[in-house]
């Protein structure tokens, strides 16, 4: 009776139990237990959101191992954590912490401008962020369990998610709609694997779990994004830069369940106090937009 | 039969078309009047603290309590075993299960996800064939009482057990692509049961 660990089907069925979920970006114990307690599938531990990256620029890194544990001991739901892009050694040193899932995240500063990381090296399962199909499969072929569209993180604004969700969206319907003998040439223009294109194309759907990410701010800005065919929801700054963190959180929880009962959602919404103040993408800077790290 | 599979958060989609593949009919449930209209349930695999809470947000906890109680047939994978868990261990402070089956379940007693596995394993349903079993981030049965029967082990650790009505597996036979277990609760568990009442 051989145990096998690291498996794809472990890897991508590990994501499977998060579908329909909120996971919360966290800093420290304390906002993992408001998270957890409000209802998210998994908390993300990292040293700042987003927003505060974005606000005192300089180098985002890994998290210090002591405040990832400290997480992991205060909650009894996953804990994900972020590495750089390209950065294999923060993955390994996440993978030795233990933590549930990796993020290998355009959030943080790039540590590698041409390469990722090998994921299928790992016994950790690995997200990552795409802004349209090609890029989503070639992380998907370099080992990728779950995809995340990028969005625009730590603006508030949900435009770029949409635009993201739109367009992976929208390839993989073009590619449902092709003759078998134009996925070459398909492949050829989505950059990516014949053989992943050709999945997506018999199947209509990623090989594996799609979230969304990136400006979510409301529990409106969940369900819209459930609306556009997300498995689930990452917010980031969303939560713990609005007025009421706890409230917020679990209204967003809700939202996110039935994102298609306009009624549920309309009594989330209420009363919540002051969202994030964020930021319209148009008025970012290009150099100044994550989104637009890998490739 | 049909079959509602508990939709408030986890991997729903896998056990419809689960059910589908053992030709019963099989639908997502979430409303009170939903649950009230099917004649048995899954609890999905999740994440167990969400799933229980937003039954109490959505006013529905205390009627799949009752109708677990009263002996509506439920087969729970992972999330859905601490579900139906009388006692959970390593639970979240203040977490609630359903309860309906009499056993002690330990929450992610295999360890965290680098320690998830598969394996082939023995299942006590009258074939001696192996059975590919998933588990993640799984949790283990660690008493059962006098109403409960094993039916599969790891390492000694109770991971499938039953009781005349309810199911319950620390692994995922949804995301194997093998209907066995599936099949069982529909043959062996829920269309005795539910015959037994007309």
């Amino acid at each position: 009776m051989a145990e096998v660990t690291g498996t794809g089907r472990v890897k991508r069925g590990m994501a499977e139990m998060l579908k329909g979920g909120v996971i919360m970006d966290v800093v420290n114990a304390e906002q993992a237990k408001i998270a957890e307690d409000a209802g998210a599938v998994a908390v993300m531990a990292l040293e700042r959101v987003p927003a505060d990256i974005r606000a005192q620029g300089g180098v985002a890194r890994m998290s210090d191992p002591d405040m990832i544990e400290k997480i992991q001991a205060a909650v009894s739901i996953p804990v994900m954590a972020k590495a750089r892009i390209g950065h294999f050694v923060e993955a390994r040193v996440l993978e030795s912490l233990g933590v549930d899932y990796i993020d290998e995240s355009e959030v943080l500063t790039p540590a590698d401008y041409e390469n990722h990381i090998d994921k299928f090296d790992f016994t950790v399962p690995f997200v990552c962020g795409a802004t349209n199909l090609g890029e989503a499969l070639r992380r998907i072929n370099e080992g990728a369990a779950m995809i995340r569209s990028k969005g625009e993180a730590g603006t508030g604004d949900v435009s770029n998610a949409m635009q993201h969700m739109r367009k992976i969206g929208g390839e993989i319907r073009r590619l449902s709609s092709l003759r078998e003998d134009e996925l070459y040439v398909a492949a050829k223009e989505l950059q990516a694997p014949y053989d992943l294109v050709k999945e997506v194309a018999q199947t209509g759907k990623l090989p594996v779990v799609l979230f969304t990410a990136g400006g979510i701010a409301t529990p409106a800005d969940a369900a819209l994004m459930m609306s556009m065919g997300a498995d689930g929801v990452f917010i980031g700054s969303g939560i713990f830069k609005s007025g009421n963190p706890a409230q917020r959180a679990a209204a967003c929880v809700k939202a996110t369940t039935f994102w298609d009962d306009p009624k549920v959602i309309a009594d989330a919404s209420r009363g919540l106090g002051e969202a994030m103040v964020g930021i319209n993408v148009a008025d970012l800077p290009a150099p100044h937009r994550l989104a637009e790290r890998g490739w | 039969m049909k079959v509602g599979v508990l939709a408030l958060q986890g991997d729903v989609r896998e056990h419809i078309n689960s059910l589908f593949d053992c030709g019963v009919e099989a639908v997502a449930v979430r409303r009170a009047s939903e649950i009230q209209s099917v004649d048995a349930l899954v609890l999905p695999g999740g994440e167990s603290t969400t799933i229980s809470q937003l039954s109490e947000v959505f006013g529905v906890y205390q009627l799949i309590k009752e109708r677990i109680a009263s002996g509506m047939p439920v087969y729970g994978s992972c999330a859905g075993m601490i579900l139906l868990a009388e006692e959970i261990l390593d639970a979240k402070v203040g977490q609630k299960s359903f309860g309906g089956l009499e056993i002690a379940v330990r929450r992610n007693a295999f360890g965290r996800q680098i320690d998830s596995f598969e394996s082939d394993i023995e299942f006590a349903d009258g074939s001696t064939d192996l059975m590919k079993a998933v588990f993640i981030r799984a949790p283990w049965v660690e008493r059962v009482s006098d109403s409960v029967q094993i039916l599969a082990s790891v390492d000694s650790h109770p991971v499938a057990v039953r009781s005349k009505t309810a199911l319950a597996t620390s692994f995922h036979p949804e995301l194997s692509g093998d209907d066995r277990i599936h099949r069982y609760f529909i043959e062996q568990v829920a269309r005795p049961a539910l015959e037994k009442v007309k």
